[in-house]
């Protein structure tokens, strides 16, 4: 269990219930060339080529770098640059579906006979990146560095920001596929101990789980953790010290303490791709808050997020905004054509708050130092940016900021904390 | 009474005797050039020169460790008596100015309202831009605050203006801003293109009223050949360019700008 963070209310009961639905086939997919964390893909179709779905359109570029897939089949009818849901912009690929949805030839393999590097370089070529959000590559991840050692894998089931169902829904309906998806890690990185962190709110998926260890296809151990619904859980650093109790040094990452993190979804790419040569080119969303049908999709990633609106029965007007992500962590969306990317975990309309004009001063409560996973001073790295001495904020450790917005949600003077560590952070990498 | 005034003019006496032999005892030589030297600089302490402040500066020209051009704020003839009283040759220098290139402000479309934190950089660091357009000037007045003489200011349209007549030529505002869009400028030269965009014209046109679509009307008309499209940008050559002014009238987008004083230094 970690010091600080928040207890939030979840809202989750809105689409827990809902089955993940098939999103219709895209009539026009764009496709950026940067959802990952690392350098962008470099385009290798040209403007009216032909692609397949699961075709490779975008090509690795460096070490943290990840493939590109196409996922309709069809026309490139233009690459030029299109807004992100973050927005940015990116070079994008866009293709019109020719509505016959045809495929690369899907390699069926047997896990059970590939060599760890081999498990490796398929994930890399599936262009697999972390699905919780940060969009880390995953082959890199997995790829173990010299010297180092891994001695646990940790699932990340845990979900934290309100609102979200999607990754419990793939904890429900392909339990198999995951735990197959485990064992697949366990294997390429030659684990023996794996871990699946789930928060209290989702026990009800305990004896499924339970049931489906059982009979594992190669000898490893798997067990269930119930955490406490906590935000933010699903941190990988929190969970980590959550689970192992052990702590990730200050500009660490997880293999520094001898583990690896992976996401629910993330596992199950990877068992797609692996078993069936599938690449990675949809993903599971959660779209909810004012939406009429709040439901769990399945969305061919470079669908258009208005559309998945429209279909949930969302009703823009005045007064809402749409957020995309979890409503902590997600940004807020400027206009509706942007499309759905690998870290685009769900899509929520909500009521929008209104914040002072002008950015009210720090009533020095201490609220924020308190709830501060990563034991920061928010209010300090504030007030220091605000009077722009940046300087100051060197020996703050803006760095460790894992920008989860415990920090602006609790104070009472709605200051925007995260934007202000953002800024420093900008800064600081500048120099 | 008669004590008091007694007893306060015999302290005043002593102070005044202890402290004269304290200064004729520990008295410190200065340097003949500093106050001649002092007093020519102009006090500004702006920091143009690199140096905390004309004290600073005048001790390191006197160490010399830099040379009177690095003050922009010097006029011709203080420079060549400092130059004479230091015993070291002058250098001409140009003077320069800074330019903002970009004429979007409120012409410019937004993306979206941007209502946290107001400083350019945190945008920048945010969310890179709350325009259309990712060159264009982001209007929240990073180089206002920095600006040592007060010479930018916002205008209706949001947009920075530089007043050419105060601008020292510092290039403080050219650090701080974001998104790169101010040059310093030749002061002598003054015609310039009030735009950074390296996007296509179709692109332009879409987004920003004032923005360059790289039609090339303007190297087209220049008599000297000095303006070139590069980037879908028009980029003047200043070595070329003799202030004639066709450029500006030829513009479609009215964003090649004559400055209007007509005597720079």
């Amino acid at each position: 269990m970690f010091k600080g963070g928040v207890k939030l209310i979840d809202f989750k009961s809105l689409s827990k219930n809902e089955e993940i639905e098939e999103f219709k086939y895209p009539e026009k997919v764009i496709i950026p060339l940067i959802q990952h964390t690392g350098s962008p893909a470099k385009p290798v179709v040209k403007k009216g080529d032909y692609v397949l779905e699961g075709q490779v359109i975008g090509e690795i570029t460096g070490f943290i770098s990840s493939y590109i897939h196409s996922s309709i089949s069809g026309k490139v009818i233009e690459i030029a640059p299109w807004d992100l849901p973050t927005g940015r912009k990116s070079l994008s690929v866009i293709i019109e579906s020719d509505g016959e949805r045809k495929s690369i030839e899907k390699v069926k393999r047997d896990w059970l006979n590939l060599k760890s590097e081999e498990i490796i370089n398929i994930v890399k070529e599936s262009g697999i990146v972390g699905l919780g959000g940060a969009a880390f590559p995953t082959h890199v991840k997995l790829t173990i560095p010299e010297g180092k050692r891994v001695d646990f894998i940790l699932i990340n089931g845990c979900e934290c920001e309100p609102f979200l169902t999607c990754d419990y829904r793939v904890l429900k309906e392909y339990t198999e596929e995951v735990i197959e998806g485990i064992q697949i890690i366990c294997k390429a990185t030659n684990v023996k101990k794996a871990f699946i962190g789930i928060e209290h709110n989702k026990i009800d998926l305990l004896p499924q789980l339970e049931r489906s260890i059982r009979n594992l296809k190669i000898s490893i151990e798997i067990e269930i953790k119930i955490l406490p619904a906590k935000y933010p859980q699903g941190s990988e650093k929190h969970l980590i010290k959550s689970i192992l109790n052990r702590e990730v040094p200050s500009g660490g990452l997880p293999i520094d303490v001898n583990c690896i993190v992976f996401n629910v979804q993330t596992t199950l790419a990877i068992k797609r791709a692996v078993c069936d040569g599938i690449p990675l080119t949809e993903r599971v969303l959660t779209c909810s808050g004012l939406v009429k049908n709040p439901k769990n999709l399945k969305v061919k990633i470079g669908t258009l997020i208005s559309d998945i609106l429209n279909f949930c029965g969302a009703e823009l007007k005045h007064g809402r905004k749409i957020i995309v992500g979890g409503p902590m962590m997600g940004i807020q969306l400027f206009k509706e054509d942007v499309p759905v990317i690998k870290g685009t975990t769900g899509i929520l309309l909500l009521p929008e708050e209104k914040l002072p004009k002008r950015i009210q001063p720090c009533i020095r409560c201490g609220k924020c130092l308190d709830v501060c996973p990563m034991f920061l001073l928010p209010s300090e790295i504030g007030k220091y940016v605000e009077l722009e001495r940046f300087d100051k904020v060197e020996n703050l450790n803006v760095f460790d900021c894992i920008e989860c917005g415990c920090c602006a949600y609790i104070c009472p003077s709605k200051r925007p904390l995260v934007d202000f560590i953002k800024c420093a952070k900008f800064k600081l990498r500048k120099k | 009474m008669i004590i008091s005034i007694i007893v306060v003019g015999c302290l005043g006496l002593f102070f005044g005797i202890f402290l004269t032999i304290i200064y004729s005892k520990f008295k410190t030589e200065e340097n003949p050039f500093f106050s001649k030297i002092y007093s020519l600089l102009p006090k500004a302490n702006c920091g143009g020169c690199g140096f905390a402040g004309c004290n600073d500066f005048a001790e390191n020209l006197i160490d010399g460790k830099t040379t009177p051009e690095r003050c922009v704020m010097l006029n011709e003839e203080s420079i060549i008596e400092v130059c004479n009283l230091l015993g070291i040759k002058n250098e001409r220098r140009e003077r320069n100015i800074a330019r903002i290139c970009c004429y979007g402000g409120d012409n410019a479309k937004k993306k979206f309202e941007y209502t946290s934190f107001r400083t350019c950089s945190a945008v920048n660091a945010i969310f890179e831009t709350n325009l259309e357009c990712p060159y264009g000037c982001i209007g929240f007045g990073d180089c206002i605050r920095i600006c040592p003489v007060n010479a930018i200011s916002l205008n209706e349209k949001n947009i920075p203006e530089i007043n050419e007549e105060i601008c020292i030529g510092c290039g403080k505002c050219i650090e701080i801003c974001p998104k790169k869009i101010i040059k310093l400028i030749p002061s002598n030269k003054k015609v310039y293109v009030a735009c950074s965009s390296k996007d296509k014209g179709a692109v332009v046109v879409k987004i920003c009223q004032s923005g360059c679509i790289g039609c090339g009307k303007c190297s087209k008309s220049c008599p000297q050949n000095a303006i070139k499209i590069e980037d879908n940008l028009a980029i003047i050559d200043y070595e070329k360019c003799n202030n004639c002014g066709k450029c500006v009238e030829e513009c479609p987008r009215k964003i090649i700008f004559i400055s209007k004083i007509s005597i720079l230094a």
